[in-house]
């Protein structure tokens, strides 16, 4: 629960010596509650109370870390149930699992092709995150081998060790600890050998309960000895981990309920990888901070990871390019000049397009505050005068010989009006991107 | 621990509305179907009722689709110039309602007269017994002309008529009042416009029980986070007690998710994309059950393959 004014009252000194800058040490622990102030400006607070406090006052979901490096993940941290309270922070980890019982060359074929699972879409890289190896040898040997491998060839991926055997696990932290894989499962039966295993090589760990009550209350006792966990509640059912998952944020951000202020897991079950990339669709929208699954051909991938990149973007601000003059190819004084917005949608359609083309273009991304070509037609920041005043500022006059504009074809309506304001000849373009090869063919192969 | 210290207490529900009429009801459908009733988010059984399961649409056009995709070309070339036997497909892949896009009548199209048109829906009727909704070709000053039609023709049928627009709700929503049909309305992604729309609508004497809204859908990559944060707040908003906003949703997003690059552009443009029939279904179907987690009660859709997945995703979750 969420200490009140009065609960941290308790533990201050008294003394109303105002140093924090408060009247009164009640003031101050009001402040505190809210959030507003910082423990640390009391100087007077005991070390004891502080502890108390601290932990009182720590984030309702911790942050956890996994792996070192650039592409390190950062697990959890959420502040609100929908995205549209504010925003989603960490996005939920995609992670490819395989066994060590894979023979060396298919071992090798599925390294390789989990690290092709990158993709470009929309200007930016996407990929999985880690890639998961179970136990399923049950040898310490065999596992420490494999992990081993995975560990030389996937260097840009991250490292889950999902083998509840301490022994084996012991066998292969010494070489890998300092790439600070995630390891588990801690259960009922193994937690302590785990946790001091995870203590002593500083590596965050999974807990494994069997359902919520029992999570609970094993998290409760790990925690109070070690904080860097990552809780999965046993639960394997699409539909009660959907329920399980929605509890624990909900416990967790309107209770502050402690044990379930943690990263959560989610394994998918589904044989076929259609299924299964729909199951893992479920745990991503419903608050899995990490989700493992077999699938690993692109063509499953990518729908998963575009659908978490939209639900991680900020509802507050849309993914904008900067608005300007951009050149595509090996330009000329001749080449056709296009109009889109800033829309990052929108100009990567296009330019992905007019790369297609293989006709080398201008893009005029004109400023409309990151909206869609029609979003920002309704609003009035893409008609005749703000393009006419955005071309004049783009210094294209100066690139180009001609003096004609191709507009995208939903804004068709503008073009007598653009070509009377802005003084340039307007060529209105096809309504879908895709359109633009063909288009730049038919107009302007001929001419260059 | 005690879970129930987590229920919400909501004191809103989404209208119950069932499409079509049998015999006794004064129509010709062997069946009708409900949804609405939800009165929790989606699939949070512990915590309130959701009698009705998601159901699907599936979109067919009076005349052949030909700029298509070639992997939705493969599932229906047969059927594409015959309504009636797409129509019949469409069941046959597990259609709970047909959707009927009124295509031909744009003017650049063919432009079929209402006439025409209303002869389309009949036989549409006449061939399979699932209920119908009925939407005009995009034109709006045509759509005027072809809804009273419609309307008319099948009076006592009970369907749904859309899309019903801020800029052009008039003479849908007189059709239906006249002939006891309902109303989709289309939303511009924007939940304030949505709630207008309805007010506006109710305004006019149709009942908000006899409305059903598409709050504009995107597909995915291409602003479905704006349809899935719009369609959670419109829905914890009907929980909360608006009545505006309780009508059951209708996502259209076969029509959005195959106009997507991602199920257009072929492996050999894309070689970081992989396998296009794949990903193209995929692309469908989760654009689909992500806008399922926000709360849509109709769902409208192309492919079989993505129906299927989207079916079971709605079975796994309700059981
Ligand atoms: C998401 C969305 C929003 C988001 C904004 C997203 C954003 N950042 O722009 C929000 C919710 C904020 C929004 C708000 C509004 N929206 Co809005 N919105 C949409 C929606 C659903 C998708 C837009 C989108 O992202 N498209 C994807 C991008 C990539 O498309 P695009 O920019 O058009 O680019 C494509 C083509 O145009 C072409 N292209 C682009 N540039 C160029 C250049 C050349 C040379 C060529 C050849 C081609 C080309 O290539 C691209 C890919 O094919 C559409 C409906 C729909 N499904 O299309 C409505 C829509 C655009 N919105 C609409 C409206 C009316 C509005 C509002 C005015 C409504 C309101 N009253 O609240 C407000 C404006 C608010 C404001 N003040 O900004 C209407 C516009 C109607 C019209 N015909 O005028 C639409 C069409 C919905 C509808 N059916 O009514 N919207
Ligand atoms: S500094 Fe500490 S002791 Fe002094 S008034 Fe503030 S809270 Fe009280």
């Amino acid at each position: 629960m969420a200490l009140t004014g009065l609960d941290i009252f308790k533990q201050l000194p008294k003394t109303n010596c105002k140093d924090c800058g408060m009247s009164t040490c009640l003031a101050f622990a009001m402040a505190l509650a809210k959030g507003s102030t910082e423990l640390d400006l009391c100087p007077h607070v005991s070390e004891s109370a502080k502890k108390f406090l601290d932990i009182a006052s720590a984030p309702p979901i911790r942050s956890v870390i996994v792996g070192v490096g650039p592409n390190q993940l950062t697990l959890g941290g959420e502040t609100v149930l929908f995205r549209h309270d504010k925003t989603f922070i960490n996005q939920t980890a995609i992670v490819i699992k395989i066994s060590d019982t894979l023979a060396p060359d298919e071992l090798d074929e599925k390294i390789r092709n989990i690290n092709g699972l990158s993709m470009k879409r929309m200007g930016q890289r996407i990929g999985v995150n880690a890639i998961a190896i179970t136990n399923c040898s049950q040898k310490p040997e065999t596992f420490k081998a494999v992990v081993d491998i995975v560990a030389a060839r996937a260097k840009n991926l991250n490292l889950i060790l999902l083998v509840e055997n301490a022994i084996a696990l012991e066998a292969v932290l010494p070489g890998i600890a300092a790439q600070k894989p995630l390891v588990g499962s801690a259960t009922a039966n193994n937690w302590q050998a785990m946790v001091a295993l995870a203590k002593r090589y500083a590596v965050p760990l999974i807990i494994k309960g069997n359902g919520l009550n029992d999570t609970a209350a094993l998290v409760e006792k790990v925690a109070s000895e070690y904080k860097e966990l990552v809780i999965d509640t046993g639960m394997r059912n699409t539909a009660k981990v959907l329920v399980a998952l929605t509890n624990i944020r909900r416990l967790a951000l309107k209770k502050k309920f402690r044990p379930f202020g943690f990263p959560t897991i989610a394994f998918t079950t589904a044989e076929d990888p259609n299924d299964e990339i729909i199951q893992a669709g479920v745990f991503v929208a419903k608050y899995a901070s990490i989700v493992i699954l077999k699938a690993d051909e692109k063509p499953y991938v990518l729908p998963l990871l575009t659908f978490r990149m939209n639900l991680y973007t900020d509802p507050q601000k849309p993914i904008a390019v900067e608005a300007n003059l951009y050149e595509i190819g090996a330009v000329t004084p001749e080449s056709p000049v296009y109009v889109c917005t800033n829309f990052s949608l929108t100009y990567y359609a296009v330019e992905g397009e007019v790369l297609n083309s293989k006709i080398p273009g201008y893009i005029i991304a004109v400023d409309t505050e990151g909206t869609s070509v029609l979003t920002a037609w309704a609003s009035g920041r893409f008609d005749a005068q703000t393009i006419t005043d955005f071309v004049q500022k783009s210094g294209i006059a100066e690139k180009v010989s001609h003096r004609t504009l191709v507009i995208p074809g939903y804004v068709a309506v503008i073009s007598g009006k653009l070509q009377e304001k802005s003084g340039w000849n307007v060529i209105v373009g096809p309504q879908e991107a895709v359109g633009i090869p063909a288009f730049a063919k038919a107009y302007y192969t001929k001419d260059a | 621990m005690n879970l129930d210290s987590i229920k919400e207490k909501y004191i809103g529900s989404i209208h119950t509305v069932t499409l079509g009429a049998t015999k006794d009801q004064g129509g010709t459908r062997t069946n009708t179907v409900t949804v609405g009733g939800d009165a929790t988010l989606p699939f949070l059984f512990f915590e309130g009722e959701q009698s009705n399961k998601a159901v699907v649409a599936i979109e067919i056009w009076d005349i052949p689709p030909t700029e298509w995709n070639s992997v939705l070309q493969d599932a229906y070339a047969d059927v594409f110039s015959n309504p009636v036997a797409w129509a019949q497909k469409a069941v046959e892949f597990g259609a709970d309602l047909i959707l009927l896009r009124l295509k031909g009548g744009d003017p650049d199209l063919g432009n079929k007269t209402p006439e025409q048109l209303a002869n389309v829906v009949k036989d549409v009727l006449a061939a399979v017994g699932v209920p119908l909704i009925v939407i005009g070709c995009g034109n709006d000053e045509k759509d005027n002309s072809i809804m009273p039609v419609i309307a008319a023709v099948a009076a006592g049928e009970n369907l749904l008529l859309g899309m019903a627009k801020n800029d052009n709700y008039k003479s849908i929503v007189a059709a239906a009042l006249v002939h006891n049909h309902k109303v989709l309305t289309l939303g511009t992604v924007d939940i304030n416009m949505c709630k207008q729309l309805n007010i506006l609508i109710t305004e006019l004497g149709l009942a908000a029980e006899n409305i059903l809204m598409d709050p504009g859908s995107c597909a995915l990559g291409y602003g479905l986070e704006y349809t899935y944060s719009v369609m959670e707040r419109g829905r914890l908003d009907a929980l909360n007690g608006n009545e505006r906003l309780a009508m059951p949703v209708v996502c259209n997003v076969g029509h959005e998710a195959w106009r997507a690059k991602e199920a257009i552009a072929p492996e050999k443009d894309f070689p970081d994309w992989g396998n296009q029939a794949k990903r193209a279904i995929l692309w469908e179907a989760l654009t689909a059950t992500s806008l399922l987690q926000a709360g849509a009660n109709i769902m409208v859709m192309r492919h079989p393959e993505a129906i299927r997945l989207f079916k079971n995703n709605v079975n796994e979750l309700s059981a």
